[in-house]
């Protein structure tokens, strides 16, 4: 059950990245989600021939990490399953596309072979954009940003809860695995015997857990209102980073 | 089945968007008019309980792989639909920003093709379908299986149409197609029953929990006794076979049809020793020759054929259980 701590483990890291003190993780909230979305937007937009219009726009990627100081090890890791995911759809395009677009040498391009690189350069920014947004900015900030953009009030809660309570069910979960199998070594997963028992016992005590947590809310004042703060005001600089890098994706695009 | 971002087009994108946007702001309305202040936590709690349980490898017999929860579902049976649906859209946007499961562009897909499919098919048409009267067993298993199934194979079939509609892939629709389902099948099964493990489980232990139980519960403690089932049973025998019989429609059946567009007849004639024997035993034992009295076309005749033709399927079937029973009973 190596997933558990590795999702555990990562999830930790992120929260450590988010809590640094650095320039990007100072900026508020909502313009960095405003500018990823804008960033992914326009990197899925290019047509599915155009390869060097969608590595122009890793300059983005690329300044923000250099001066951010952002780690990437553990982009890599997320970067796995997505690729799998991409090359899984892409892969037949060099099968279906033969038209030859231009030669390296004595090899010859066609059309399925750059439509299925620059399907797997979109895939690789966009998750660098999104993994960029959420090593500079916390959950809370996240939940925040959404909640000035009108998002339901209960769905911003809902969504505060399953994060705080996430790494809690996980450490339970993980336990509850790893007792399973030291008694049953060798097994791969759950034997299906205990399907039902095993989630079923969670299930419960997790009901029993959300009436203790809606018992200790209402103890502490709460009255269907959930007060979420961000750490600073929008300022200047703020403003200034959306318009700046607007401009800059923008001017990349139409080039 | 989580999309990513370079799957989609913005177009597409925005398009999902704007439906699965409709789907929670209905979601919202609805779940506002429940104990919003207890349901809230709960909804939290919850999410985050699947979230974790679906790192749960539950082993596949016989395969040697392994399968996980379907949350959707799940979710559907305990908070119901639109509680559901959106601890759904919480679960699936924490996947996509912590764990680059699904894209933030692609996100309005995979709500709609995850959330909308597994909460609102599987979750409220397929489980109050089959739990609206009596929750048993037999029907949270139904319900899980038909459920899981169901919002896979729609889910599926939106991935292909999307991607497709997006220009990313030059697989051709039939082939995509053909590549999505059937494993989707699979996997709704396998997910399915491990959701239906689970929910039995819940449904022996708690029943209380499961949406609609204390519905279908009154239901079915409204329902009639053994004596007035036998009774209406009993009243609806007559009734058909002595009234609607009468309308009954004149034309060939099925088989009758076929024979007089094959063989220019519907009764075929047979020679032989054993045809007429057979022939003359039946002309003593029927009675009520066509439906009808010996010898007379009347309305009567075929009223009366209609009750008791049910009486004596009645007499047949009580014999041969009173008859089953005293075998089972001398074998004890």
């Amino acid at each position: 059950m190596n997933r558990i701590s590795d999702a555990i483990v990562d999830l930790h890291k992120m929260d450590m990245e988010a809590g640094k003190c650095g320039w990007l993780q100072g900026i508020h909230p909502l313009p960095k989600l405003f500018v990823t979305l804008i960033f992914i937007l326009l990197t899925v937009s290019f047509g599915k021939y155009d390869l060097p219009g969608v590595l122009k726009m890793g300059i983005y990627l690329i300044i923000l990490f250099v001066l951010g100081d952002i780690s990437v090890k553990l982009l890599l890791k997320r970067m796995k399953a997505v690729l799998l995911l991409v090359c899984l759809v892409g892969i037949a395009n060099p099968f279906f596309d033969r038209e030859v677009m231009f030669r390296l040498g004595t090899v010859t391009v066609t059309g399925g072979m750059v439509s299925a690189v620059t399907l797997m350069f979109k895939g690789i920014f966009a998750v660098s954009a999104s993994y960029l947004l959420m090593v500079t900015t916390s959950m809370e900030d996240i939940c925040y940003a959404l909640r000035k953009m009108h998002m339901p009030k209960m769905f911003v809660t809902v969504l505060m809860l399953v994060y705080r309570y996430m790494i809690l069910f996980l450490k339970e979960i993980q336990r509850m695995t790893d007792a399973y199998t030291l008694r049953a070594p060798g097994q791969k997963g759950v034997h299906y015997k205990v399907w039902g028992t095993m989630v079923g016992q969670l299930l419960l005590r997790s009901m029993d857990r959300a009436q203790n947590v809606y018992d200790s809310m209402t103890l502490r004042g709460y009255n269907g209102e959930f007060h979420l703060r961000c750490k600073k005001r929008a300022g200047g600089s703020d403003y200034l980073y959306v318009f700046v890098w607007s401009m800059v994706l923008v001017c990349v695009r139409m080039i | 089945m989580h999309m990513a971002d370079a799957l989609v087009s913005p177009a597409v994108a925005g398009t999902m968007y704007a439906v699965s946007t409709a789907a929670a702001a209905y979601s919202v309305k609805e779940v506002k008019l429940e104990d919003l202040d207890r349901k809230v936590p709960v909804m939290g709690v919850m999410g985050a309980f699947v979230f974790a349980a679906q790192m749960i490898n539950f082993t596949i017999p016989g395969t040697g792989s392994s399968g996980h929860l379907c949350g959707g579902m799940l979710l559907s049976a305990i908070l119901g639909p639109c509680a559901g649906f959106l601890t759904m859209i919480a679960i699936l946007t924490i996947q996509c920003l912590l764990f680059a499961d699904g894209g933030l562009l692609a996100l309005g897909c995979n709500v709609w093709n995850m959330a909308f499919y597994g909460c609102f098919i599987g979750g409220f048409l397929v489980w109050r379908l089959l739990n609206q009267k009596n929750m048993t067993r037999g029907t949270i298993t139904a319900a899980s299986v038909i459920g899981c199934i169901a919002g896979l194979q729609l889910g599926a079939f939106s991935v292909t149409i999307e991607t497709l509609l997006s220009g990313i892939t030059e697989l051709p629709f039939a082939v995509f197609l053909g590549m999505m389902q059937p494993i989707h099948l699979a996997i709704g099964l396998v997910e399915g029953l491990i959701t239906a493990a689970v929910l039995v489980f819940i449904y022996e232990a708690r029943p209380e929990i499961l949406y609609g139980y204390e519905r279908a519960d009154r239901k079915a403690a409204g329902r009639m006794s053994r004596r007035g089932t036998i009774a209406a049973l009993a009243m609806l025998t007559l009734v058909i076979g002595g009234v609607i019989s009468l309308f009954a429609s004149g034309y060939p059946d099925g088989l009758e049809w076929s024979m007089e567009k094959v063989a220019g007849t519907a009764e075929l004639a047979a020679s032989g020793s054993v045809y007429q024997i057979a022939e003359k035993l039946q002309g003593m034992t029927a009675f009520l020759p066509d439906y009808a009295f010996k010898a007379s076309d009347s309305a009567a005749g075929t009223s009366v054929s209609g009750i008791f033709g049910g009486v004596a399927v009645l007499a047949v079937c009580v014999c041969v259980c009173v008859l089953i029973k005293k075998m089972k009973y001398k074998k004890r």
